[in-house]
């Protein structure tokens, strides 16, 4: 029998806030443990939350980049279940009325169209540490983390519009890209800023109704998205060969063995006790305020690789490494305004792909990024006039930059001192002309027999004699000037 | 008696520490002195701050030495209930649970005492986290009411009335999620009044249940209580639930205050109640009230129609679906409210067990009384799959039909007037065993929480030698308007001035 693979993702967004979602607490990782809490995220008795505004518009233009239809009036609920790193047993989060409905987005390399069912605003929890193993079994003890409690986060889920992995996996690569262009989330799949749920079921090709589904918890890399379901069709599809049936429950993915398990079944399963959270007003959103961030959205990922190519003439290789990296993107588009502004002869093209190739790869070696570079946009456009204007070659502009990224001295300071401009002075060169063919006759008569290309031999001679400081094209015409009078 | 610092109003001290007459320092000492003494019997403190206290009365008198305008009540001494978080002292919710719990952060009200330098004494026992009608649910002891010693001093905030009641200082706050601040007042002879809905920042009161809990004061007078509420009310960005100030409409100071302005509670206090126009549900006159609390209230309509006021009986059907819908909502929320004390960050936490599981059940099952623990079990139940809309919903939808028909009732009249509590105080231990006769004491009150608009208790006789108490219920923000009926009522009768012997 053949079945097909029905698969619905939940996409858990940190956004990136100054401060958590319902105190004043900074949004911030990295310090030491219950040093980022106040009474508010810590549960005490009494303590209230009070919704921060940036989460809204964070929402919000999310909800826009992706399609949706944003809700003048959402409301907040409370979903109740036990767990020591969730100081209230309870969280805030977004049940009957979300902030957005209805969305879509269209993959490019599957060539389709998901559907998005909404997208809700809700708070993260605390982390535990076992002490003395990697998981609660076998652990002496539990410590709870509590900075990241209270944390906001958007869930974002979709239709169960998928059905291969492969689908999955690009429109969590999308999703990934979207949240970072438009400023609302750092992207960060190790810290866990991006998480995935996946749900997954199986039915006979031409049958409507769905499958019984299990859902994969906690994924947060492409790689694991993809394998995990990919995991997960295989079992099922066993299971459902076999005569037998697949059981609803949750279920984790292990990226050690590549394999999923059972977490809990549905006898298990939570009853949430939903209800609306009485300590928060409904959150109201005007039009006016909905279009106010329509105007601030930035230029989304698709819309940029059209400019790229089309506009600018980026090679598609140039144009993936430039908008897979936010940094070397920010970058790039600061180099590319300067040189408009400025009116240079660099092209953005020629700005790419030395951004791209050299650039990046002398960062790698010395352990930077765009981000924190000492080499600025404008120094990098005025080494790559200096190379326009033919005062250097493209080679010492290599050398140039090379040591611009670990001095941060500036393109013109280096060149002067190293004194490696171009010698375009026929004058100057002359002499090393002279000893270059006087040494090399053999050379010299094959040039003069008319095999002229023979002369490439030569222009390298002189180039090393004059340490790559001779303009070749200056070189070459007084080599043939020479020779053939 | 008016040389008696203990029966004196909370403005008269006021008054005579700014004059220099007598010093804030020395009303604290007597403060506690009479605490001392008289609270042996009425049991109303659970904690005492005496060196903070005298230290505040200090600054006031320093201020008073310089020649500074003291604000609003400093110098006068204060209770407050033990559900309102005051910063590195203990609020214990009159719970197991909490018997150890120290406040990491003051309450917005607590700020505003302090900013306004009240005198703060001592925090007052409650009903274990203001659920009861009695105080025998505090986990530590009852208290008890101060004119019958072997009576209850009604509750939740059954400390906080008593205290006052029984004239240990003129000024306490109290919590009301369903009469928690009148049925007290009423039992113990003094005024209790319940603001409206997001008056009041409940930042740092203990939840029961969120959508219902407001605090207020505890006074002798009208005047007093208009006083305090000038202290406490007020936007407050710490609570999402706290309403923008707002200038009642008709009150006199109107025109002259931005809309930004906090209301001036006191300016209405001496308006002419004549024309006033008062309806009295018959649903509250009916067999399950007390005939004595009855002649009381009819006493008052008397006194009313003499001041050339206009009452009449009116029906409003939805009071009689309020209890019934209260006891599905508030212990819905309180049972998520609750769920906070897990053992796992504070509170009661035994240590000795081996599982998750053990640690929840221990620090629950131990720490939280039967009163409290039978409404999260009830809580849990109306919220849970399958029972969501039979229960939860369904009384959201008798709320939202009170809200109505209050909103019609005060169309055509300014206020509406019942007894405060069927009954004259109880027993204590007469209604412990029969959980359903304790919640009927809120049948006249719990409405007033389900629509959110504001109510008052103040004595208007007794029965048999216990105070029986009126409640005045008015719209949204007409606390000025209750204020101002119960001043003109306190300054012809003597009701509010009667003590208990001692």
């Amino acid at each position: 029998m053949e079945f097909e693979s029905v698969i619905g993702l939940e996409v858990h967004v940190q956004l990136k806030t100054k401060s958590k979602a319902f105190c004043s607490c900074p949004n911030e990782f990295g310090r030491q443990p219950n040093t980022n809490v106040c009474p508010t995220c810590l549960g005490m008795p009494g303590a209230l939350p009070v919704l921060n505004e940036m989460v809204a518009k964070m929402a919000v233009r999310a909800g826009l980049a992706i399609n949706c239809d944003i809700q003048n009036r959402s409301v907040f609920s409370r979903k109740n279940y036990f767990y020591p790193d969730m100081p209230k047993n309870y969280q805030i989060t977004q049940f009957e009325f979300p902030v957005c409905l209805g969305g879509h987005m269209d993959l490019i390399q599957n060539k389709k169209r998901i559907g998005i069912t909404r997208i809700h605003i809700e708070e993260d929890a605390g982390k535990l540490v076992h002490q003395g193993a990697e998981g609660v079994s076998g652990s002496t003890g539990s410590l709870v983390d509590l900075n990241r409690a209270s944390v906001p986060l958007i869930e974002i889920v979709s239709e169960p519009d998928f059905r291969t992995a492969a689908e999955a996996r690009e429109y969590f690569e999308m999703l990934h890209e979207i949240v970072m262009y438009i400023g609302v989330c750092d992207g960060n799949l190790e810290e866990g800023s991006l998480r995935c749920d996946a749900n997954v079921s199986l039915r006979p090709v031409g049958q409507k109704e769905f499958g019984t589904r299990a859902e994969v918890k906690n994924l947060n890399s492409f790689r694991s998205v993809e394998r995990a379901i990919q995991h997960e069709i295989k079992r099922q599809k066993l299971i459902l060969l076999d005569g037998g049936t697949v059981v609803q429950e949750t279920r984790h993915f292990d990226d050690a063995t590549q394999t999923t398990h059972s977490l809990r079944g549905k006898a298990d399963a939570h009853d949430y006790r939903y209800f609306p959270e009485p300590d928060l007003i409904p959150l109201v959103l005007s039009d006016a305020q909905i279009d106010e961030e329509r105007q601030a959205m930035p230029e989304l990922p698709l819309a940029k690789r059209k400019r790229y190519s089309s506009e600018l003439g980026l090679s598609d290789f140039e144009v993936k490494v430039i908008i897979g990296d936010m940094d070397m993107n920010t970058y790039f588009e600061k180099a590319n305004e300067l040189l408009v502004t400025a009116k240079l002869s660099v092209t953005a093209k020629e700005t790419a792909k030395w951004i791209v190739g050299d650039f990046n790869s002398f960062l790698k070696e010395t352990s930077d990024d765009f981000g924190n570079t000492k080499v600025s946009p404008e120094e990098l456009l005025s080494l790559l006039s200096l190379k326009e204007q033919g005062k250097i070659s493209g080679k010492i502009a290599k050398d140039v930059l090379k040591q611009m990224i670990e001095t941060g001295k500036t393109a013109k300071s280096i060149v002067d001192a190293s004194g490696s401009t171009q010698i375009s002075d026929e004058g100057a060169l002359q002499s090393i002309v002279d000893d270059v063919l006087a040494a090399n006759q053999a050379v010299v008569e094959k040039i003069k027999n008319g095999k002229t290309a023979a002369a490439g031999f030569l222009m390298g001679q002189v180039m090393k004699e004059s340490k790559g400081r001779a303009k070749p094209d200056v070189v070459k015409d007084m080599i043939l000037k020479s020779i053939l009078g | 008696m008016s040389n008696d610092t203990t029966f004196k109003t909370a403005i008269e001290s006021h008054k005579a520490i700014q004059n220099g007459d007598i010093t804030a320092v020395s009303l604290a000492e007597e403060t506690f002195k009479t605490i001392d003494s008289s609270d042996k019997s009425i049991k109303g403190f659970l904690s005492l701050m005496k060196e903070q206290a005298l230290e505040t009365a200090q600054e006031v008198d320093d201020k008073v030495k310089n020649g500074e305008t003291l604000p609003t009540l400093a110098g006068v001494p204060i209770a407050v209930k033990d559900n309102m978080n005051v910063l590195g002292t203990k609020t214990t919710c009159g719970s197991n649970y909490l018997k150890n719990f120290e406040s990491p952060y003051d309450a917005t009200v607590i700020t505003k005492l302090k900013q306004n330098k009240l005198v703060m004494v001592g925090k007052t026992n409650m009903d274990e986290f203001a659920m009861g009608s009695s105080t025998e649910n505090s986990a530590f002891f009852s208290t008890k009411n101060p004119w019958d010693l072997t009576r209850a001093p009604g509750g939740s905030s059954g400390g906080s009335a008593a205290v006052v009641g029984a004239g240990q200082l003129p000024l306490s706050l109290g919590s009301d999620t369903g009469g928690s601040i009148r049925q007290p007042a009423s039992f113990c002879g003094i005024c209790g009044l319940k603001p409206t809905y997001g008056r009041v920042s409940r930042y740092g009161l203990v939840a029961f249940a969120s959508s219902l809990d407001q605090i207020g004061p505890f006074t002798r007078t009208a005047e007093d209580a208009a006083h305090l509420m000038n202290v406490i009310s007020g936007h407050d960005p710490m609570d999402a639930t706290s309403l923008q100030d707002h200038v009642a409409l008709g009150s006199t100071k109107q025109k002259n205050l931005s809309s930004q302005a906090v209301e001036d509670f006191t300016s209405n206090l001496n308006n002419d109640i004549n024309g006033l126009k008062i309806g009295v549900p018959k649903e509250l006159l009916g067999d399950a009230i007390d005939s004595g609390v009855k002649e009381k209230i009819q006493d008052m309509l008397s006194w009313f129609e003499k001041q050339g006021a206009t009452w009449e009986e009116i029906s409003i059907d939805s009071f009689n679906y309020a209890i019934p819908a209260y006891y599905i909502l508030a212990p819905a929320e309180a049972s998520s409210n609750l769920a906070r004390y897990d053992g796992v960050r504070y509170g009661h936490r035994e240590g000795n067990e081996s599982s998750l599981r053990d640690m929840y059940k221990n620090a629950r099952g131990n720490g939280f009384g039967a009163e409290v623990k039978r409404r999260i079990v009830l809580g849990t139940y109306v919220l849970s799959s399958g029972y969501y809309d039979a229960y939860y919903i369904k009384a959201q939808k008798v709320r939202t039909v009170i809200k109505q028909e209050f909103e019609q009732t005060f169309a055509k009249y300014d206020i509406v007037l019942t007894p405060t509590s069927p009954t004259p105080p109880f027993k204590l231990g007469e209604n412990v065993d029969d959980p359903l006769a304790m919640y009927l004491s809120d049948i006249a009150t719990a409405s007033a929480n389900l629509a959110g608009c504001p109510a008052l208790s103040i004595p208007c006789g007794f029965s048999d030698g216990l105070p029986v108490g009126a409640q005045f219920i008015g719209p949204n923000f007409s606390e000025s308007k209750l204020l101002n009926i119960a001043h003109i009522y306190q300054q012809s009768t003597g009701f509010h001035k009667e003590t208990p012997v001692r």
